[in-house]
């Protein structure tokens, strides 16, 4: 009882209004007249929350049809409910959908960006296969830091990801733009540009296209 | 169908296993952290696949288990190094001085 009350209680100071209201809020929102596509462009700091919402939505539905794995009625009905009331829950905590670029070249950037992300993956994979079985052990590591010209923290996350999963790179620490790398195969001297072109340049192009 | 699905588990566990070995061999934690994440990243996500081929009608949840593995993996990882750097504890580097 005690945590709940609270919640309400902090929440009225911050919105001046219940969690509750959460989810008819972001329904209202998500019916109501669209954004103008010049809107989204001119206020590109602050996300248009009709997006935000339907991002959540499309998740959450998303989530529920590859767990189901089903298009029955029955399931499809609950399934909406759930979407809608998960959405609405997550709505308060979303901002970080803020930083995607909305436009139609989204999806095939999203295709290009995973697809190039496997390959890198796959690659990683051998290198440290190779590292791990010679019998020298051919590391030289090294810290570097990196600077990211993306913005948002969501392009932030998806690079800091994109780095760790690819070869030879960890993420240490991510700090404004500066991101700290773990390099396994580290060249002696390197300088800050030599570095971001070679850890985070290729993902980066990628990574533009589709969030800030 | 099912010789693929199998050699995928197999190369999943494969991946594993070097990952483990790599654990072993590597000269300290950030080393480490490196082989374990890429390693039994593609492994798992090997092997999904070659449950996938094994019984297509699983694919949808496992699909959904290699999204939420790609998404949630390196981020485990990367806090996990950070964690370390920021409590002070420096990479092992073959140029050091004799510092330790």
């Amino acid at each position: 009882m005690k945590p709940r009350s609270q919640g309400k209680h902090l929440s009225k100071k911050k919105h001046g209004r219940l969690p509750q209201s959460g989810e008819g809020e972001s329904e209202l929102e998500g019916d109501s007249e669209h954004p103008a596509p010049d809107s989204l462009q001119s206020s590109r700091d602050q996300l248009p929350a009709t997006a935000t919402g339907l991002t959540l939505l499309l998740i959450a539905a998303a989530l529920w049809l590859l767990l189901t794995g089903t298009l029955d009625t029955q399931e499809l009905v609950v399934g909406a409910l759930v979407t809608v009331v998960v959405g609405a829950l997550a709505y308060a905590r979303s901002g970080i959908f803020g930083g995607v670029r909305w436009s139609f070249v989204l999806p095939g950037a999203l295709l290009v960006y995973l697809w190039v992300f496997s390959v890198a993956l796959v690659r990683s994979n051998i290198d440290v296969a190779r590292r791990v079985l010679s019998p020298d052990l051919p590391i030289r590591p090294g810290v570097v830091k990196v600077r990211t010209g993306l913005t948002s923290p969501l392009g932030r996350l998806l690079l800091a990801n994109s780095i760790t999963l690819t070869p030879g790179t960890l993420t240490v620490d991510v700090e404004d733009d500066l991101l700290t790398i773990h390099w396994i195969d580290c060249p002696p001297d390197i300088d800050m540009e030599a570095a971001t072109a070679a850890i985070a340049g290729e993902f980066e192009g990628h990574l533009r296209r589709f969030v800030r | 169908m099912s010789v693929i699905g199998s050699l995928l588990i197999l190369l999943g566990a494969l991946f594993c296993l070097l990952g483990a070995l790599g654990l072993w061999r590597m000269p300290d934690v950030y080393n480490r952290i490196q082989t374990g994440t890429k390693a039994v990243t593609l492994g798992v996500l090997a092997t999904l696949l070659g449950v996938a081929l094994l019984r297509p009608d699983w694919w949808p949840k496992l699909a959904a288990i290699g999204v939420l593995l790609l998404l949630t993996n390196p981020v485990g990882s990367s806090v996990i190094a950070r964690a370390l750097f920021r409590a002070g504890v420096r990479p092992w580097q073959t140029h050091d001085k004799g510092e330790h």
